[in-house]
């Protein structure tokens, strides 16, 4: 437990200083943005140009620089991200509404990708060199190459189109009136498109990491101890060279969490999936530049959480990590 | 020659360098076939592949002949992913050479910010960056820089550090050299082999976010682009799914081809670097 203190307190201090970097970036971007919070406020209400210098002085905006991004630190202390130009409504509220949508999908994606390229890639480490060895490799560097945005589009011709086998697009049937386990079930279905197409692209990269992890193990002793003592060949493959292999897959776990989320962008708009990526597109579409980096925001501390989770986990997988400090 | 023989050893590097080959002869030769605006009307809209032999892939809901546009994609394809990843390794070289050979404070800041950047989903950041700046054609390509040049720093920083330790540095030192012309003409040149073995990777991952921008259509509007034709063709997706499938085979070839070749790279260096 102390042990999981002392990683969790060591890495927070390390975060905070991050999110205080892309805050400070964030803000600068939106200073960079043509027009600001009055200009947006006038264009969506149609209001009085006169009340323009009125309006910026209320809001702070003829401040300096510095006391500007004071107070949007403040504001951001107070989980306050602003109003949103085309929702006409608090940022926080929108992306509340969406987060778990987007959740829901990165986590089933990184499900699939994980589950299935650590199997392929245990099958293929198996046997380092063989036929299936070589095909797996190629063909998943093959799926490594697809564009997601693509992937999902030929899903959608194939399943959807032809075959009718699942619906196009949406995160549920419209006014179906469902409840329960019914509406779970309609909300699985029509993730199943989405889902692949975010999860087969990564599945490459775990297919690999794992065979190469694998192939590394098999060179070890303990491996020859394993033989000597004449375990059985599949004992051998999962509970000494797989489980060894294992370990580093859990760290591109966080890794690769930022990753999914910017792919997410793409998938969502393809499957209209009402998530945080699909209003990140809306946003860039209305030109609502604060409603953008507060997602950005959000996202950011998203990865950080993802992060913190996987290194606890990979604290409890493998008991040396974090041990020395807590003892010292 | 015997280097290049050691590269095309595998299969799998010769396939990669043939694709990279045919891609880059499409990009160039692409003004030689097709002279005139690859978005000029070409013939009727909607013409299906291999019905009309002056249109080869058809046309697309304009009447715009597909090929055409496929080779003029292709020069954006190759100009952004090239730049873009030039550009990333760049800059991840110099701010990963700054942190790993100044050390300290400097160190610190600087890989703190690229702690954050790397936080941000880079994608996300590219997309705002070309949203707020505004779609053109550089402006895509310091969009892809900016979300892919940490990964180059970290390993930079990473060869900085046992470098900076060596005798001809401190050697460096001792006949009064400035630090920084220690750094960048002593130090970065020997640390640049593990950058430039990320190359492979970040030219890929630099084409498909390229691709991916243009789709959401943040491309710049005055060039053909890939991502742009599957836009395009995904609003007639039921009836003419060929319009989105062609330029998708061909972003899944070059992107391959990348992969490939650089895996023949790193496979051959690591053959020579065991028998040394």
């Amino acid at each position: 437990m102390t042990r999981a203190l002392t990683i969790l307190r060591r890495r927070l201090v390390g975060s905070v200083f991050v999110l205080l970097i892309v805050v400070i970036g964030s803000f600068l971007l939106l200073e960079a943005a043509p027009g600001d919070a009055v200009d947006a406020y006038i264009v969506s209400t149609g209001g009085d140009a006169g009340m323009i210098e009125l309006l910026r002085h209320r809001w702070g905006l003829d401040q300096s620089e510095l006391t500007r991004l004071a107070s949007y630190l403040w504001a951001l202390l107070h989980l306050d991200l602003g109003q949103s130009v085309t929702f006409s409504r608090p940022i926080r509220e929108i992306i509340l509404e969406r987060l778990p949508t987007t959740l829901i999908l990165m986590g089933s994606a990184t499900a699939l990708s994980f589950g299935l390229g650590s199997a392929l890639g245990i099958y293929a480490g198996a046997r380092p060199g063989t036929f299936r060895d070589r095909f797996l490799s190629i063909g998943s560097l093959a799926l490594y190459a697809v564009p997601g945005f693509w992937l999902g589009l030929v899903l959608i011709v194939v399943f959807a189109v032809d075959l009718r086998w699942l619906p196009i697009g949406g995160i549920e049937t419209i006014a179906s009136g469902k409840t329960g386990l019914t509406r779970a079930a309609d909300i699985a279905t029509h993730l199943v498109l989405p889902v692949s197409a975010l999860g087969f692209i990564y599945l490459a990269l775990y297919l690999r990491m794992m065979r190469a992890g694998m192939a590394e193990a098999w060179r070890q002793d303990f491996v020859l101890a394993a033989r000597a003592r004449g375990l059985s060949r599949r004992r051998i493959v999962l509970a000494h060279v797989a489980r060894n292999a294992l370990l580093p897959l859990v760290t591109m776990l966080g890794l690769q969490s930022a990753q999914m989320l910017g792919g997410s962008v793409v998938i969502e708009s393809v499957f209209a999936v009402p998530g945080l990526g699909r209003l990140a597109q809306e946003a860039v579409a209305g030109r609502d530049t604060p409603l953008l980096l507060g997602i950005i925001l959000v996202s950011a501390v998203l990865v950080v959480v993802i992060n913190l989770l996987v290194d606890l986990a990979y604290a409890f997988l493998d008991p040396r990590v974090g041990a020395g400090e807590a003892s010292a | 020659m015997n280097r290049l023989r050691r590269f095309l050893r595998t299969p799998e590097a010769i396939a990669g360098v043939l694709i990279l080959a045919l891609l880059l002869v499409m990009a160039l030769a692409a003004p030689l076939f097709f002279p005139g605006d690859p978005q000029a009307i070409a013939g009727p809209a909607l013409l299906p592949p291999f019905q009309d032999w002056r249109l080869p892939l058809g046309t697309d809901r304009l009447g715009r002949d597909v090929l055409a546009e496929l080779f003029h994609g292709a020069r954006t394809s190759l100009a952004v992913g090239l730049a873009a990843a030039a550009a990333a390794l760049l800059i991840g070289a110099v701010v990963g050479t700054l942190a790993g050979f100044a050390g300290g404070l400097v160190d610190e800041v600087l890989m703190r910010v690229t702690d954050a950047f790397q936080t941000v989903p880079g994608f996300l950041l590219a997309l705002a960056f070309v949203s707020i700046v505004g779609p053109s054609l550089s402006v895509v390509v310091a969009a892809i820089a900016l979300s892919a040049w940490t990964g180059p720093a970290r390993v930079a920083r990473a060869e900085v550090l046992s470098i900076r330790e060596r005798d001809y540095v401190t050697g460096a030192r001792v006949i009064g050299m400035h630090p920084l012309e220690i750094a960048f003409r002593e130090v970065l040149p020997n640390a640049l082999p593990p950058v430039l073995a990320l190359s492979s990777v970040i030219v890929a991952a630099a084409i498909l976010t390229e691709a991916a921008l243009s789709f959401l259509g943040l491309g710049d509007p005055n060039r053909v682009t890939w991502g742009g034709m599957i836009a395009e063709g995904r609003t007639v997706l039921r009836t003419a799914p060929f319009l989105s499938i062609i330029p998708g085979i061909a972003l899944v070839l070059t992107v391959l081809g990348v992969y490939l070749a650089g895996e023949g790279v790193v496979e051959s260096t690591a053959v020579r670097r065991s028998l040394s």
